[in-house]
């Protein structure tokens, strides 16, 4: 029937779609010429790592959903399609990426999301785009369209190469299918405003952090914490009622999400660092914005790349730059035991070098 | 096909000097403790899949992290295979010894070295017990979610080692969501950081890499992980039904209604029985199938979902509903469950347990399939599952001392976990391959991706000196292994690829 399959279908393995045949004769052709490819959706994450050269390998007419079964809250979905789509299609069943990944003015594409592993303001308390990963269909840096992991929720099977993808920014071989897990969207949701100093806001979150509480947002701004609540009816409202404050409109952290919150309007470089949970107050240089509970920290600053990341590093975090142009080195550099590690592992899974190369770190 | 280390079909393992690597490490590290008598060794001849044993040419026990290092140095330099165990609970062979390689025992790396309440984590030790680290969080009030039901033996390198899971797995994750950092020694002997006390890491995802893979890339000597607050309150429902396909049902039923329970287990009539005798856990014998079905949380929130279930599998056909009345009653359902292994072990006098996963949609046909092959075997199936997150445990019933009965018992487990394939499943949940299921690897995997996990390993590990053998079958072992079933004439699943 095609090419790829060259091998005969597995029980339940479907059959190869005519757009995923179109990527793999690209990425053939690719590897036959030895040409550097560019992997890209809807192009929305172009501000998060390096730029690179490359010819320009375009997923999105690869989509749609190849199956979504809401009783097994897994969803096999094709990497180009856009994640609007996706949410969308599981919102009809009630249900939801609880990841929350950014839709960028409905451009990102569910590729991109796994690539870059960008997720919400809920991260912190239901788990990063990896987490939610459970199988992935790859071509590999031999050109060949393989599986891995499954539709299960439980699969031990082989090492982890689909959780591996999340975050791999196309490096170790193009994504043409990824499976989620999913999860019924909460019965009920609160939204509140807290006029408090940013030390306060922490010292809560510290202490709520240990106790059973709805809490899936906590972002401190404008001088203000702002919590989201999500759940049951009986303990989102009861949370609420205990923790008080103004009520919020719930559009707040879609503006987070989208970086359309006047903050990121700020014509400064936007750096982001992830710290440690627990991560005292600290002078930044620069404006600052606190997300996931504090775990998170963006700032808006002219300060050298050099000291932010010096900064990051003794804070237990990294620092990463999320405006072009700044610095050579906007993911913060690997220790070199760790960087070696790196380069063998894309060594063997893209001996060619021919996916997305350089677009983390120069010469990876 | 013989589960032991074939180098034939395995690969060639480098010769060794035994007694020229016990001097060199008698000299390097004179406080580190080596084993090498036979009766010494004996005991760490198998880990928790016992039908399978090896004696290891060394045992070494070292208690500090420069030991660790300065062991791998001089193994990576002669050249010696190193298999990794932690408490040895495993259940696929997974640290099976090797004749001709060092057993490193992690068991005496059993400091918890910090419970951070506000910070939320815990860094420990990897021969620390799982148990131990939500006891030590207990006084906070946290706890560390995955519970495998060994949880009071094993420990958590081998956690790691295999990404166990536990019958909290739908709502809480399995090791890979609740472990945030792990410090390793590479086979050079360097100590690598993986993951970080951050919510993420800079660069590849190797901390995802490393959950599961078998002690084949790194050797694990440090685990921070994730506390979570304990839940205000767990209240189990037990539903009763006279067909397991409706109990299979009622599970889809309350996921449908938009309840994620915190455990959900299903057990078959053999199992219900085997139980009912060992725990006296009130039990209904006379049910095809029972659902334990787990609601925690805050108060008001668990009241409310207690109606929802109770309502959904009253529609599902359930004949009996009981809702634990106290926190003792709660604890003795579990009980059975829990010790549901054991209980069958009561039965018969050797068992076998599987560990397969299927979508749950497949739940009926499966076990058809199961009763089935049972039934061709001639050997009785207890079926325990983890209903939520479709780990099913088909535990088979057998005599080892009956001439040819295990492997009777290793063909039809083999014949269940590729029909688990067949429906879209995984051979292993959270048991792992090791050497258990080695072969069946090249049921739900080509040859292209084998090479594809096998080029994995060579980015950490290129002479193979970590653990060789488990996990990925060469694929000589493969070839071999699809050539004996064509022999055989009995091939159930034609349209499975094998070569």
């Amino acid at each position: 029937m095609s090419a790829t399959q060259e091998k005969p279908q597995r029980p339940g393995e479907r059959a190869v779609t005519a757009t995923e045949q179109a990527l793999v004769e690209q990425v053939r052709a690719a590897l036959a010429s030895q040409t550097p490819l560019k992997i890209q959706g809807g192009n929305t994450k172009a501000f998060m790592g390096r730029p690179i050269e490359g010819q320009l390998l375009d997923t999105r007419e690869h989509r749609g959903l190849v199956s979504y079964d809401p009783t097994e809250l897994v969803v096999t979905v094709r990497t180009g399609t856009p994640l609007v789509e996706l949410l969308a299609a599981l919102d009809e069943q009630g249900q939801t990426l609880p990841c929350e990944p950014p839709v960028f003015d409905g451009q990102a594409t569910v590729g991109g999301m796994l690539g870059s592993g960008l997720a919400g303001p809920r991260r912190p308390w239901v788990g990063s785009i990896r987490d939610f990963v459970l199988g992935t269909k790859v071509i590999t840096g031999q050109g060949r369209l393989l599986r891995f992991g499954g539709e299960v929720m439980k699969n031990v099977a082989g090492y982890d190469l689909s959780r591996l993808m999340a975050g791999s920014f196309g490096l170790l071989g193009v994504v043409t299918e990824v499976s989620m897990k999913v999860l019924p969207k909460p019965v009920a949701s609160a939204h509140l405003d807290l006029q408090i100093p940013a030390e306060k806001a922490l010292q809560k979150l510290a202490e709520w952090g240990q106790q059973p509480l709805p809490i899936t947002g906590a972002c401190y701004s404008d001088n203000s914490l702002k919590l989201r609540l999500e759940g049951g009816e009986g303990s989102v409202s009861s949370a609420a009622d205990r923790m008080g404050g103004e009520r919020l409109d719930a559009s707040f952290w879609t503006q987070l999400n989208e970086r359309q919150l006047p903050f990121f309007a700020d014509e400064r470089p936007l750096w982001r660092l992830s710290l440690p949970t627990n991560t005292p107050l600290v002078d930044l240089p620069g404006t600052s914005l606190l997300d996931w509970g504090g775990c998170q920290r963006w700032l808006k600053s002219d300060a050298p790349a050099e000291e932010i990341q010096k900064l990051a590093t003794s804070l237990g975090g990294h620092a990463s730059c999320q405006t072009p142009g700044v610095t050579a080195t906007p993911l913060q550099p690997l220790p070199p035991l760790l960087a070696r590690y790196h380069q063998q592992l894309k060594a063997q899974l893209d001996p060619k070098g021919i996916f997305n190369s350089g677009r983390t770190y120069p010469g990876l | 096909m013989n589960l032991l280390y074939d180098e034939q079909l395995d690969g060639e393992l480098p010769a060794v000097d035994r007694e020229a690597l016990i001097d060199d490490l008698k000299q390097a590290l004179p406080e580190l403790e080596v084993l090498h008598k036979r009766e010494d060794l004996q005991p760490y001849e198998c880990d928790g899949l016992s039908a399978y044993r090896t004696l290891p040419m060394l045992v070494v026990l070292p208690e500090t992290l420069e030991q660790v290092q300065t062991l791998m140095k001089i193994c990576n330099q002669r050249k010696v295979p190193v298999v990794a165990r932690g408490a040895g609970t495993g259940l696929s062979g997974g640290a099976l010894p090797l004749e001709k390689g060092v057993l490193l025992v992690m068991a005496r790396f059993n400091r918890i070295l910090e419970v951070n309440p506000e910070g939320r984590f815990a860094r420990v030790q990897p021969g620390v017990r799982n148990l131990a680290i939500s006891e030590a969080a207990a006084p906070h009030k946290l706890y560390y979610a995955p519970d495998p039901s060994s949880q009071i033996a094993c420990s958590i390198g081998g956690n790691v080692a295999e990404n166990a899971g536990g019958v909290h797995c739908l709502k809480y994750g399995l090791t890979v969501h609740n472990v945030m950092k792990v410090e390793i020694i590479t086979v050079e002997g360097e100590r690598m950081t993986l993951g970080a006390d951050s919510l993420d890491a800079p660069g590849f995802d190797l901390l995802a890499l490393f959950m599961g893979s078998e002690g084949m890339l790194g050797i694990v000597v440090e685990v921070t992980v994730k506390l979570l607050p304990a839940p205000q309150v767990a209240k189990v429902l037990m539903a009763s039904f006279d067909d397991v396909g409706k109990a299979g049902q009622a599970v889809g039923d309350i996921i449908s209604a938009g309840i994620i329970p915190g455990g959900l287990e299903m057990m078959d009539n053999l199992a219900i029985r085997a139980a009912e005798d060992f725990i006296h856990a009130g039990y209904p014998v006379d049910a095809e199938a029972i659902l334990l079905c787990e609601l925690d949380g805050v108060e008001a929130d668990v009241h409310a979902e207690c109606d929802r279930v109770k309502a959904v599998l009253e529609k599902s056909g359930a004949t009996e509903i009981s809702l634990a009345k106290d926190d003792e009653e709660r604890k003795r359902f579990w009980a059975g469950r829990k010790n549901a292994f054991p209980a069958v072990g009561r039965i018969s006098p050797d068992y076998y347990c599987m560990d397969g996963t299927i979508p749950r949609r497949e739940l009926p046909g499966v076990l058809q399939g199961i009763a089935d092959l049972s039934k061709e075997y001639g050997l009785r199936v207890a079926n325990v599952f983890h209903a939520g997150d479709g780990n099913m445990h088909p535990l088979i019933l057998f005599d080892a001392n009956q001439e040819g009965e295990l492997e009777r018992a290793e063909a039809l487990g083999g014949k269940i976990l590729e029909l688990c394939v067949a429906v879209g499943g995984s051979i292993t949940g959270e048991h792992g391959v090791g050497r258990e299921k080695i072969n069946q690897m090249c049921s739900q995997f080509n040859d292209d991706e084998l090479e594809t996990f096998h080029a994995v390993k060579a980015a950490f590990d290129p002479d193979r000196l970590l653990n060789p053998g488990k996990n990925i079958p060469t694929l000589h072992r493969c070839a071999e292994f699809g050539a004996m079933h064509i022999h055989n004439g009995e091939l159930p699943f034609p349209e499975l690829e094998r070569f």
